[in-house]
């Protein structure tokens, strides 16, 4: 059951796609979620798909991994699908009760569920290929210049890498715990929903105090080794572009302009 | 016999890159009134052997059965297994949650759908196996408590579902010498007056040998050895390759016998070194 949680989780790996600098990788992924909302028509989706096939495979990072990530929103996509299909006007195409089946609905929802589908596995090969600690340092890296303006862009990084770090720990934690009780007869399957809820509490209570005590201790062993956020510090791996995450990122820039370009080429 | 191991085996995480086998080929059996020693380097698969004895996991293959039920069979009785074979986890102060200690460990019990009377009788039991005062504490929060009375608490928490078996799973880590010492006294005694059949699993050596008649050695997964407590500490050389060691005091004694004396080896504990340095070196004094 927890095991199905993909958050955030990294697939080692010593490829092409899991040297780039994870700058450069955040960046062509935020170019990548910008064209998405920018197509119009089927096409460019299958300059996407193709983007996205590319990389799984340059990453080898199998795909099943991939496909795992989109199991927990599947609900998503498919109200999005369902809402579409049903709710759009146009040519009837037949008639479903009260409901009416359009071309344009069957279209936009066809559209519109692969457009998450499309975000849901770009993100994820993202987490999928970078570390989190060498995401969070090039999210820290792509925020500083907003330091000027008040952003605490070191404190931010570390709380995301925290965070992160903490994921693991806690899944293992709520594991354990859930073991201990069952142990002792307690029953997180079965009953109504009410049930449920309440056979929570024995394993959110000690979950809780565990992750206070844990936050604590984490803070306590911070401050005793002189931490004090982000003034003056030095690291030990620095970030330093190559010629090919230079390249990488130029070449993306292009592909994904031409991209977005194709919705005003379409007009003209 | 009461917990028969079949060819068990088990995989974490199948057909991923982070696929590793815990337990490979396992075949062990339990008799009744045993009180056995796992021990084991860290990460050669106790913790998850004996998450299999009460079918907190199922094995990939193989069968376990308990007490003449076969647990891995699909139609098993989890809650039944659950109730037959106690399980003590590391640090089980974790778990602690109720608001009273009375509620805490009545929380097994009532999973079991018991009577409010006999939930009483056997919450007080379990404070009394413990050596927890039942009226001073029963309304208390158990977490007003030290470290040494929270974990007793969370023990008697398993003994109030009245075990056939009981394991526990490092009972004395980051105790003080005095809580571990309480510990492991109340243990041996749960275990003469009760007669339940313990699986102790520590990294100490010395507990192991004080407590228990019979010891399965784990390495890798598999199980490496297994005999009474003496012929298996008899192999020092074997147990330190796979990364683990001998009483002090049996060492002592085996380094004193190599010196030329003519005293036994398979001393466990200081006091059956001591009558015996004493008999040795009476002996020598007259001769």
């Amino acid at each position: 059951m927890l095991k199905d949680i993909t958050i955030g989780q990294y697939f080692p790996g010593d490829t092409f796609i899991h040297r780039l600098d994870p700058r450069i990788k955040i960046l062509i992924i935020i170019m990548f979620i910008a064209s998405l909302f920018f197509i119009v028509s089927f096409y460019p989706y299958i300059l996407i798909l193709g983007f996205i096939l590319l990389t799984i495979r340059l990453s080898k990072v199998p795909i099943r991994y991939v496909l795992k990530g989109l199991k927990p929103l599947m609900f998503i996509i498919s109200i999005t699908f369902l809402i579409n299909i049903f709710f759009t006007k146009g040519e009837v195409l037949f008639l479903l009760g009260p409901l009416t089946i359009t071309k344009e609905g069957l279209s936009q929802g066809i559209f519109m569920a692969l457009r998450l589908i499309f975000l849901i596995t770009g993100t994820s090969l993202l987490t999928l290929t970078t570390s989190p600690i060498s995401l969070t340092d090039g999210i820290e890296k792509l925020l500083s210049p907003l330091k000027r303006i008040g952003i605490p862009a070191h404190e931010l990084a570390m709380m995301m890498t925290i965070a992160l770090r903490f994921i693991p720990t806690l899944l293992e934690e709520t594991d354990k715990i859930m073991k201990a009780q069952m142990a002792r007869g307690a029953d997180f399957e079965s009953g109504n929903i009410i049930n449920r809820a309440k056979n929570l509490v024995p394993l959110l209570v000690p979950l809780f105090i565990n992750a206070f005590r844990r936050a604590d201790e984490l803070a306590i062993a911070m401050e005793a080794r002189c931490y004090r956020g982000g003034e003056h510090r030095t690291r030990l791996n620095e970030l330093k572009l190559k010629k090919q995450d230079i390249l990488t990122v130029s070449i993306m820039a292009i592909f994904f302009g031409f991209i977005i370009s194709t919705k005003y080429i379409e007009y003209i | 016999m009461i917990i028969k191991i079949e060819n068990l085996n088990y995989i974490y995480n199948p057909n991923t890159p982070f696929e590793k086998k815990a337990l490979d080929n396992v075949n062990l059996n339990i008799d009744k009134g045993d009180f056995i020693g796992l021990i084991g380097h860290t990460g050669s698969g106790k913790s998850t052997l004996v998450q299999h004895l009460n079918g907190l996991i199922k094995p990939t293959t193989g069968k376990i059965i308990v007490d003449g039920m076969d647990i891995t069979s699909e139609d098993a009785n989890l809650k039944e297994v659950r109730q037959k074979v106690g399980l003590v986890f590391q640090y089980p102060e974790h778990q602690l949650f109720e608001e009273t200690i009375y509620k805490d460990i009545a929380f097994g019990p009532k999973n079991l759908e018991l009577k409010e009377g006999e939930v009483r009788e056997r919450v007080k039991k379990a404070m009394e196996l413990v050596g927890l005062n039942f009226d001073d504490l029963k309304d208390r929060s158990p977490f007003e408590l030290s470290g040494g009375q929270k974990r007793r608490v969370a023990i008697a928490g398993v003994l109030a579902m009245k075990p056939k078996v009981l394991v526990l799973d490092e009972p004395t880590a980051g105790l003080d010498p005095r809580g571990r010492d309480e510990i492991l006294g109340r243990i041996q005694k749960l275990y003469e007056e009760e007669g339940i059949t313990i699986i102790l699993v520590s990294h100490s050596m010395e507990d192991i040998a004080r407590l228990v008649n019979r010891i399965v050695v784990m390495h890798k997964g598999k199980i490496a050895g297994e005999g009474p407590t003496k012929e298996i500490f008899k192999q020092a050389e074997e147990l330190e390759k796979i990364g683990l060691g001998i009483p002090q005091i049996t060492s002592f004694m085996r380094k004193y016998k190599l010196e030329g004396n003519k005293v036994r080896d398979d001393i466990l504990t200081v006091k059956e070194a001591k009558e015996e340095l004493i008999n040795y070196l009476r002996s020598r004094g007259n001769a």
